[in-house]
């Protein structure tokens, strides 16, 4: 059945139907949704909804949940998300699973409530202590963002680790169909979580490992879980980049501009495709140097000064010419822009 | 012959790390640091072997959960002579 | 003949070799005479009297107890600095049945926890929280703390704590008995055998509050640390009786029984009611009747001022569209320009997959006001579509190669005695000038949303005099 639905409440569906029985948050524009729709979900399904006194609370309490084996999340923006980053590292560290939706608005400082792409850095290389990773998750529709969410807690506690969903205030603010497929997941066994019970009594959650070798051993052990990650998880779509000349490449918002993009540049004659990192961490780097193989150039475009595409050129080193055209402040980029940047690059390049 | 202490307590030399606050709170002070160290390093307490009253204490007053066990002589059987039991009967 | 029995030793709540220490796995890591360890030793017994072992779950703070859990043979969750009331919430709420403890030095709790314990007390959390004050940061050497007394030396204040530049110590019993929930707020001291004892009491009392489910209880220890307050640990203990007591009086700072309200909550669903994944009566199983054949692009921006209904407009229009088997979206203008009063949104009718949401050139505008309609005239694509909440267009906008239409929505509206339809007449106009979307499904729009029998047949109204508006318009405008 297909509803109409605003990207930040069909987060909450999707993790109600995932399982997800405690959120605690604290609001911020435009992510307050998420905490509205949480609060009007799931204590009707013997959920925990709790506005907390901040942001350091909120996901400090879901550090908490976490390690009671419940199925948690919290969601916010910049300001919040800076916040968070002492959880994150936390509860990476402590290897505790959790959903963060990030619904990225213009920074930095208080910036704006439009729509950035500028957290990228923040949450997919890090923004916390220490070594650990963010699986981190974009969605670029409102079905994605029930489906994505849903992914992300199979995610965290498939690697017990974090895993973000980063997007940003248009998909956040949007509405479009929404089909719920009647899949409702109980979470797995947690084994390992501190419940309060005989058979659990014996189980210590921590982040802490005071010799050097015990704290060696625990990081790489993590670093292990990463790489398993990095081979199993990478995920991205494709549009129109078979035959393609010129790739793009953007998640998120952008993605959707840039999909109108390549038809427009196509109805113009120029074969132009593109790539949509669906996980920025890990990033899909095989896959896009496949897409990329038979190509004359990259533009990766961003609603930053230009994060991922760093990745892009990481991942691509010399095999094509990556350029970057970026809008931020919370102006996204329109389809004609885009097209027209594309055509510039052509003929420069003919020349 | 003294009647025997009503309370004795023993310390464990591995636990005990010698800050004598039990030494300074028993009140019929009947704890000393040893005169050898420990193997870490410190004088730990010890029971001059009478005294006690088993009051517990220095238990309480000691940071180590283990460094110190407290006993108390278990009280004889009190025998109960019949003319008190049929008294207790009446009351 | 009489035996000795042991009376007090080693409580079973403590490990009996602590095999999580790397080392002198049969002591505590704590100096000489430190008040943490004793305090450890009074919870334990009480939850060894209680016979709460395995239902207990402790959460270490950041300070030199961060390490408790090498000792409680208990579920143990080490939180971050300050936090420990944070995570202990939502332990205690995701097991309820539980005995959750929070266990906070004074750096923890009264600086950099701050927030979290008072919230975690103004909520009542059904949790206990054990104070350890002793005036001082021992873990990381000796700098002030929150409750460091005037004139006392530490690292960070090597002339002295000056309330003039680091203020005054601060009471936290006294702080938080201003609060409505805590049951039970109680401030204690290692400073004598007496005062042990009264701690011991204390300690008890605040557990079984807990177990009994009465909320927030929280017990302050005056606390002695001998190394960093350079005392031995007799000499540190006397410091507790005369110094820190002067400071921090002891005594219950609250102890009553509390009915807190709104203890029912909202009525229990299952999921697939909760979401809706189960009753088709919002409706959109059937499409109503639908126009396949148009296959057109409709990019359509509404805009106007906050409360003409543009955005509900543009909601319906999307759900028309997916009930008519398009794909759709509606993008909304959010935030401060919402609260300047103007809104707009973009809606994308298609059947194929739709790019960008985000409408730069609209092939149909209704613009509810002449703000917007100056503004994003302009942009309208050739051949487009504007409609304009007006008898009349302003003669001076300047725009050609579109078809605008002026239609008096508001007006029609208030002839229907209800101004705030007006979105609803432009609805009506809409459809009947593109064909876009067929009027029965807005009629099924309108009836699935629309609960009060009064205003959908306001709105069914409303609907009707915009088509009838737009067919009387002469046929060469249309
Ligand atoms: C975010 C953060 N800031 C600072 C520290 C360093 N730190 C560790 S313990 C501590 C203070 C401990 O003092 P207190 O809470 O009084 O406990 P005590 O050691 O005296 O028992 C500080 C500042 C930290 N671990 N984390
Ligand atoms: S039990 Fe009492 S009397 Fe015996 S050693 Fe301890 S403090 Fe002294
Ligand atoms: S109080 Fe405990 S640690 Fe201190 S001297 Fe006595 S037995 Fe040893
Ligand atoms: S530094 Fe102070 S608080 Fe820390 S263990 Fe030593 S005596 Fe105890």
């Amino acid at each position: 059945m297909r509803q109409l639905c605003k990207g930040n409440v069909a987060v909450i569906q999707g993790a109600v139907l995932a399982g997800c029985r405690a959120y605690y948050g604290y609001p911020i524009t435009p992510a307050s949704e998420i905490a509205e729709a949480a609060a009007f979900y799931l204590p009707q399904v013997g959920g925990v909804f709790l506005q907390a006194e901040s942001e350091v609370a909120a996901i400090n309490m879901v550090y908490g949940a976490a390690a009671a084996g419940q199925r948690v999340m919290t969601a916010s923006s910049g300001p919040g998300i800076s916040l968070m980053q002492e959880g994150l590292s936390y509860l990476a560290g402590a290897e505790l699973p959790c959903v963060v939706v990030d619904v990225v608005r213009g920074g930095p400082g208080l910036g704006n409530i439009a729509p950035e792409q500028s957290d990228y850095f923040a949450l997919v290389k890090g923004g916390g202590h220490g070594n650990y990773r963010n699986l981190v998750l974009a969605p670029a529709s409102v079905q994605e963002m029930a489906d994505l969410t849903m992914l992300a807690f199979e995610l965290a506690d498939r690697y017990r680790n974090p895993a973000v969903v980063l997007t940003d205030g248009f998909i956040g603010q949007m509405m479009e169909p929404l089909e719920l497929h009647a899949r409702i997941t109980s979470p797995p066994e947690k084994p390992w979580a501190v419940r309060g019970t005989a058979a659990t009594r014996k189980n210590l959650i921590t982040s802490i490992h005071l010799e050097p070798d015990a704290l060696e051993a625990h990081v790489r052990k993590l670093e292990a879980k990463y790489r398993e990650a990095q081979e199993r998880e990478p995920r991205h779509e494709l549009y129109l980049a078979e035959d393609a000349e010129v790739l793009l490449v953007g998640y998120g918002i952008v993605s959707r501009v840039l999909r109108s993009a390549a038809e427009q540049a196509r109805e113009q004659g120029l074969r132009v495709g593109l790539f949509r990192p669906i996980t920025l961490w890990p990033f899909p780097v095989q896959a896009l140097r496949e897409a990329a193989r038979d190509v004359r150039a990259v533009l990766v475009v961003e609603m930053s000064t230009g994060q991922m595409v760093e990745d892009v050129r990481l991942a691509l080193r010399e095999q094509a010419p990556v350029h970057f055209y970026s809008r931020v402040g919370g102006n996204v980029p329109l389809a004609e822009e885009v097209s027209a940047r594309i055509f510039e690059w052509v003929e420069t390049a003919v020349r | 012959m003294a009647s025997e202490p009503r309370g004795r307590v023993q310390i464990d030399p591995n636990e005990c790390k010698g800050c004598g606050l039990c030494i300074d709170a028993c009140p019929p002070h009947c704890l000393v640091f040893t005169e050898e160290l420990s193997p870490y390093g410190v004088h730990p307490a010890h029971y001059l072997g009478s005294g006690c009253t088993g009051c517990g204490i220095c238990f309480y007053v000691c940071p180590e959960p283990g460094a110190i066990v407290v006993y108390r002589l278990s009280p004889p059987p009190k025998v109960i002579s019949t003319t008190e039991a049929s008294r207790a009967a009446t009351l | 003949m009489a035996e000795y029995e042991v009376v007090h030793s080693k409580s079973p709540v403590f490990y009996p070799i602590y095999e999580r220490k790397a080392d002198l796995k049969h002591q505590t890591h704590y100096c000489p005479g430190c008040g943490h360890g004793v305090v450890h030793k009074l919870i334990a017994e009480t939850i060894a009297d209680l016979d709460l072992q395995d239902r207990t779950i402790f959460v270490s703070p950041v300070g030199c107890s961060v390490f408790a859990y090498y000792y409680f043979d208990v579920g143990n969750v080490q939180a971050a600095h300050g936090r420990a009331s944070a995570v202990a919430t939502a332990l205690k709420r995701a097991c309820p049945e539980s005995i959750v403890i929070a266990y906070q030095g004074d750096g923890d709790l009264a600086a950099i926890g701050t927030a979290e314990i008072v919230h975690a007390a103004n909520r009542g959390e059904n949790i206990t929280v054990f104070f350890i004050n002793n005036a001082i940061y021992g873990m990381t050497g000796g700098q002030m703390a929150p409750t460091t007394l005037v004139g006392q030396t530490t690292t960070t204040t090597p002339w002295g704590r000056r309330p003039v530049n680091e203020g005054y110590p601060l009471r936290v019993c006294e702080l938080l008995a201003t609060l409505e929930a805590p049951v039970y707020i109680e401030r204690v001291a290692l400073s004598d055998n007496k005062n042990i004892m009264r701690a011991r009491r204390a300690i008890r009392k605040a557990i079984e509050l807990q177990r009994d489910g009465a909320g927030f209880s929280l017990v302050e220890i005056l606390s002695p640390c001998p190394t960093i307050w350079k005392m031995t640990p007799t000499e540190a203990r006397d410091w507790v009786a005369e110094n820190m007591i002067r400071n921090f009086p002891l005594g219950v700072f609250r102890d009553r029984r509390l009915a807190m309200p709104g203890n029912g909550g909202p009525p229990q669903r299952s999921v697939a009611e909760v979401l809706g994944l189960t009753s088709p009566s919002l409706g959109t199983e059937a499409p109503a009747a639908a126009t396949p054949t148009d296959t057109r692009e409709w990019k359509m921006k509404i805009a106007g001022f906050g409360g003409q209904g543009v955005l509900l407009l543009g909601q319906i229009l999307a759900e028309m569209g997916m009930r008519e088997g398009k794909e759709v979206s509606w993008l909304p203008s959010y935030g401060p320009e919402m609260r300047s009063g103007s809104a707009h949104c973009h809606v994308c009718l298609s059947s194929q997959r739709i790019g960008s949401p985000l409408i730069e050139h609209p092939n149909v505008l209704v613009a509810m006001n002449e703000i917007s309609l100056r503004k994003f005239a302009p942009s309208v694509t050739p051949g487009g579509l504007i409609l304009y909440n007006r008898r009349t267009v302003p003669a001076d906008l300047g725009v050609s190669n579109v078809r605008l239409l002026p239609i008096p929505a508001a007006e029609l509206a208030d002839q229907l005695g209800a101004a705030k339809v007006g979105n609803i007449v432009m609805l009506g106009a809409l459809l009947e000038l593109t064909g876009a979307l067929s009027f029965a499904t807005a009629e099924a729009v309108l009836q699935a949303t629309v609960k009060n029998p009064d205003l959908l047949a306001l709105d069914l109204r409303a609907l009707q005099a915009g088509r009838d508006w737009a067919r009387q318009l002469p046929r060469e405008v249309r």
